[in-house]
């Protein structure tokens, strides 16, 4: 039986190697190399039509990358929320939040994206009609502008408080859990930490005026000039992603809190111990032990899923790599190996640090 | 010794029960109970109103083309859904051999329903018919070309036709595959235990887009020049590797969950090793995780949407191919046609994640009572 | 006789439209130890966990060293720091050591330091036998050793009620007199116990008086020798029969 496996496939990659000849098609990773050739509407880094495909792999993967991270942390939030209001005593809370799931996860992914897409942010009006928000943020068919943030030499003054006040936070909490732990005395920091917040912000401003200015964009002919542009596949493809995951994250949630058996509560609150203290000391450290596999599962959908980028030509790995590239091309092996292999080092990335810390946090015993 | 009687038990007090303390308990137990509670109310008003205003009192009902949805305030335009639904379900597929494709659906159904209940008997048979009989029976009707019966190209397919032979295709074939996959993942033999991880590695950790993509570009590129594949089945090789990858850890959960004894017992009984798994061990594995099963089949079947970005027309797909048609070209449009494959999908969808927790809590207490 | 440190007039709970506690009239002094048995269904741990209002009342009053349990925070904080609880599922938190259990609550609570906290877990651990198990998990010790250590956990808020729900009902037979032990300790030592559980022997050993329920109702109550030997009530005979067989 080998012997006929290792024939089928002596077979295959000769048909591979004749196709290949025939349509012309090199082979090997040289093309990587080679001038691109067209542009792309979103690049993190630079990027012009001259730079190689090695530059158009990493543009896409930046871009992934962005909308995946992005996607996740709102994802996260929202999922939550839900998971958290699907629990609530509060029935209409309850029962909208339920609501919210079902929906929004039977109904396909990339039917969320296409209805965002084409169905809404398309059917916005022209730039010259823009809705706009304050006159400084617009929304158009082209895309949402935003004003631009761009610092002035001043703003290191206030890099300088941000860092005091950070340190004096963190320094003021460890003090205050020392000083708890040594004779029970409990302390509030919110006041301090305000105080000098508050005393080296003034310093600030004293030595350093103000911080940054505002690029406000401006309509010029048929578009806005200045601010940031961000255009509607990410839109789009964000919210589609955030809102189709957040759903599943909803469920995990709930499921992870509500494996925490009642009669822990029943404990904890027997002890005397007040609702929020018991949740923070007792519920969420065992809910989160259940909660956070699934939930890596979840994020690693969604960067497996914004490769659907591809169909509203978001320009993703798939799209500029896996699409435009390998039309031009041809290679169409080499190129699909690459994306493929991209995607599988990031899956295993995370489930290897996934394991790690599931198995650092399992409960100590053989009936955890 | 006295006897004693039980006092007579007596009703809740009144503010207790009823809609009133429920009520209070639960919609206005404390005050940011009640704020929430107002919040949310103004919230679904304002969302219900919006969704009534714009499917039904602002919507339109008849007309023949675009000129009945262009009203001063529009909402949706059903008569674009009620002209073209005979290509939403059907695709191109020819008028006049549509009843062979209501035949397939039919005798599917007729298979599946008693399938699906677990207190119907015949099982073996009814899988027999399912998975034996049935694919050729529809594999026939459908393309033709044979018993008399006019030819469809696949090109011609379209709609949930498509969607529905991708899926169940995908989930009848990744079965199987997944079955073997588990199996040779517990194997002794290096060799087929590498290549199954590799195997069940590979597919889960890379998005279905490229494997589609691999289907349709790379496959072509492994046969002698002049054999082509017909672009369903490289959609449906896919789908279907895509799926028994996942279909593989599933299994596999089921098959760990079978206590060592199983196979002690097979053992002893003098049982080799294809028999015990296919007599004792599947068998039991396979019905603890008929929920995961379905759960993988729902995602599937979402997934059958991705067959559009390479040029199958499925019921997502075919939808957006009408929005091009000037003769229907109105600003409701679009968002017409995708309220309504998202309510078919969504239809589906939730009618087999109600299925999935029917048998979770079947299964939960067969096994509790057993 | 001083006054009750529970008192319990007239008490009425439902769950829904189940009459589940009828007319309960219960006065408990300091240091007397009472033992609840009934059969399953009659309210025996939902009587105790109105306490400290796990569950709540809807009629009647109960009273805790004078606080009354009326729903207002403040004195259920108040009441909950001088009743302690024994589960029948020991409830132990999983992901904490068993010292950490132990000095939970006298840290949040209580404001004690940490040093002070282990001192006292360390002294009561020591009491109920098991002072080399401070720094183990619950999941790695035998079911026995983990409702003692339940029992100094509740000990650590240094209570003056105990309340104990069926504690030996989830034990192993073998480890039920290690529990038992503790529990005869401690009522030696003068603590109030209020105690539902099968436990024939220990009620005889340990307690001041035995109260039967049936069908929400306190049918029989009476000092453990006059209880066993001479049941006054038909309902109370039958039950005893049952549970007495060995």
């Amino acid at each position: 039986m080998l012997g006929a496996l290792v024939l089928a496939m002596v077979w295959l990659v000769a048909n591979v190697q004749s196709n290949l000849e025939r349509q012309n098609i090199n082979s090997g990773f040289g093309f990587l190399s080679e001038r691109a050739g067209f542009g792309i509407n979103q690049t993190l880094i630079e990027y012009s039509e001259d730079s190689s495909f090695a530059r158009v792999l990493t543009v896409g993967l930046l871009n992934t990358l962005l909308v995946s991270v992005l996607g996740i942390g709102l994802a996260t939030v929202l999922g939550f929320v839900l998971g958290v209001a699907r629990l609530s005593s509060n029935w209409l809370v309850n029962k909208a939040a339920m609501v919210y799931v079902e929906i929004f996860r039977n109904v396909p992914l990339l039917l969320h994206i296409m209805f965002w897409y084409f169905g809404v942010l398309r059917n916005l009006p022209s730039p010259r009609k823009a809705v706009s928000l304050g006159d400084a943020v617009f929304l158009s068919n082209r895309g949402i502008v935003v004003p631009a943030l761009e610092m002035t030499a001043a703003a290191w003054w206030y890099g300088a408080a941000l860092a005091v006040s950070t340190t004096a936070y963190f320094w003021l909490r460890r003090r205050a859990r020392l000083l708890r732990l040594a004779d029970g005395t409990a302390q509030s920091i919110w006041r301090p930490v305000s105080m000098i917040a508050m005393a080296s912000l003034a310093f600030a401003a004293l030595l350093g005026g103000v911080p940054f200015s505002f690029d406000i964009p401006a309509l010029k002919g048929f578009n806005f000039r200045g601010g940031i542009t961000v255009i509607p596949e990410f839109v789009a493809l964000l919210l589609a992603l955030s809102l189709y995951t957040a759903a599943f994250i909803a469920e995990i949630v709930r499921a992870g809190i509500q494996s925490v058996s009642k009669g822990q509560r029943e404990a904890a609150a027997a002890l005397g111990l007040p609702d929020n203290t018991a949740l923070r000391l007792v519920v969420i450290p065992q809910a989160l032990r259940v909660i956070i596999p699934p939930l890596t599962s979840q994020y690693l959908n969604l960067t497996k899923n914004s490769s659907l980028a591809v169909a509203i030509a978001y320009p993703d790995i798939v799209s500029v790599f896996a699409g435009t590239t390998l039309t031009q091309v041809g290679q169409a092996v080499e190129i699909i190996f690459i994306t493929m292999m991209i995607y599988l080092t990031l899956s295993l990335l995370t489930s290897f640090a996934m394991n790690r810390y599931n198995a650092r946090i399992a409960l100590v015993g053989q009936k955890s | 010794m006295s006897s004693w009687t039980p006092t007579a038990p007596r009703p809740a007090p009144s503010n207790t029960v009823g809609f009133v303390a429920w009520a209070r308990a639960n919609l206005f137990a404390t005050k940011l109970d009640t704020a929430l509670t107002l919040l949310a109310f103004t919230l679904v008003v304002y969302v219900v109103e919006a969704i009534f205003g714009w499917a039904i009192i602002d919507a339109s009902f008849t007309g023949d083309d675009r000129t009945a949805c262009l009203k001063e305030v529009q909402g949706a335009c059903w008569p674009f859904i009620e002209a073209k639904f005979g290509q939403f379900i059907y695709g191109r597929y020819p008028d006049a051999e549509r009843w062979r494709v209501d035949l397939v659906f039919l005798s599917g159904l007729i298979g599946l329903i008693p399938m699906l209940m677990p207190n119907v008997g015949f099982k073996r048979a009814n899988m027999i018919y399912l998975l034996g009989f049935y694919p050729i029976f529809a594999f026939i009707m459908l393309n033709g070309g044979m018993l008399g019966l006019a030819m469809v190209d696949t090109t011609d397919w379209g709609g949930l036709l498509v969607t529905l032979v991708v899926a169940i295709t995908g989930i009848v074939a990744s079965l199987p595959l997944g079955i073997l996959l588990a199996l040779g993942r517990r194997s002794d033999l290096p060799i087929v235990r590498a290549l199954c991880i590799g195997f069940i590695e590979i597919f889960r950790g890379v998005p279905l887009i490229t494997v589609l993509f691999m289907a349709s570009v790379m496959l072509p590129l492994f046969l002698p020049d002049g054999i082509n594949f017909d672009k369903l089945v490289r959609c449906l090789i896919g789908v279907a590797l895509f799926s028994s990858a996942y279909m593989a850890e599933v299994v596999r959960g089921g098959l760990q969950a079978i206590p060592k004894g199983q196979y002690e017992a097979a053992a002893a009984l003098g049982l080799g090793y294809w028999k015990t798994t296919h007599l004792i061990i599947l068998p039991q594995a396979l019905k603890l995780v008929i929920p995961g099963i379905v759960n993988t089949f729902i995602g599937l079947f979402k997934d059958t949407t991705l067959v559009l970005i390479v040029g199958l027309f499925d019921l997502l797909g075919i939808v957006q191919l009408h929005f091009t048609d000037a003769s229907w070209a109105t600003p409701e449009t679009h968002i017409t046609g995708y309220v309504f494959a998202g309510a078919v999908f969504w239809l589906f969808c939730f009618a087999m994640s109600r299925y999935s927790i029917f048998m979770e809590n079947h299964l939960s207490t067969d096994r509790t009572s057993s | 006789m001083s006054d009750p440190v529970i008192r319990i007039n007239k008490m009425n709970k439902w769950f829904g439209n189940f009459h589940v506690l009828r007319d309960i009239d219960l006065n408990v002094a300091a240091g007397e130890k009472t033992v609840i048995c009934g059969p399953s269904g009659s309210g025996k741990s939902t009587l105790i966990r109105c306490i400290n209002r796990l569950e709540a009342h809807q009629e009647g009053e109960i009273e805790v060293e004078g606080v009354t349990l009326d729903g207002s925070l403040k004195n259920l904080e108040e009441i909950r720091s001088n009743v302690g609880m024994v589960f029948q599922q020991f409830n132990l938190f999983p992901h904490m050591t068993v010292l950490e259990n132990c000095t939970l609550s006298p840290i949040w609570v209580q404001q004690k330091s940490q040093a002070e906290a282990e001192t006292l877990a360390r002294e009561l651990l020591e009491r109920v036998r098991i002072p080399d198990q401070a720094d183990k998990y619950p999941g790695q010790l035998s079911g026995g050793q983990q409702q003692r250590v339940a029992i100094a956990r509740a000990l650590c808020m240094n209570p003056r009620i105990m309340l104990f729900d069926e504690p030996t009902s989830a034990l192993d037979p073998e480890m039920i007199k290690e529990v038992l032990d503790v529990m005869v300790e401690l009522a030696n030592e003068g603590m109030t116990m209020l105690c539902v559980t099968h436990e024939m022997g220990f009620a005889r050993q340990v307690a001041d008086r035995v109260i039967f329920m049936d069908e929400g109702e306190i049918v029989e109550e009476n000092a453990p020798e006059a209880f066993f030997s001479n049941p006054e009530n038909e309902r109370t005979q039958l039950f005893l029969s049952q549970v007495l067989t060995h």
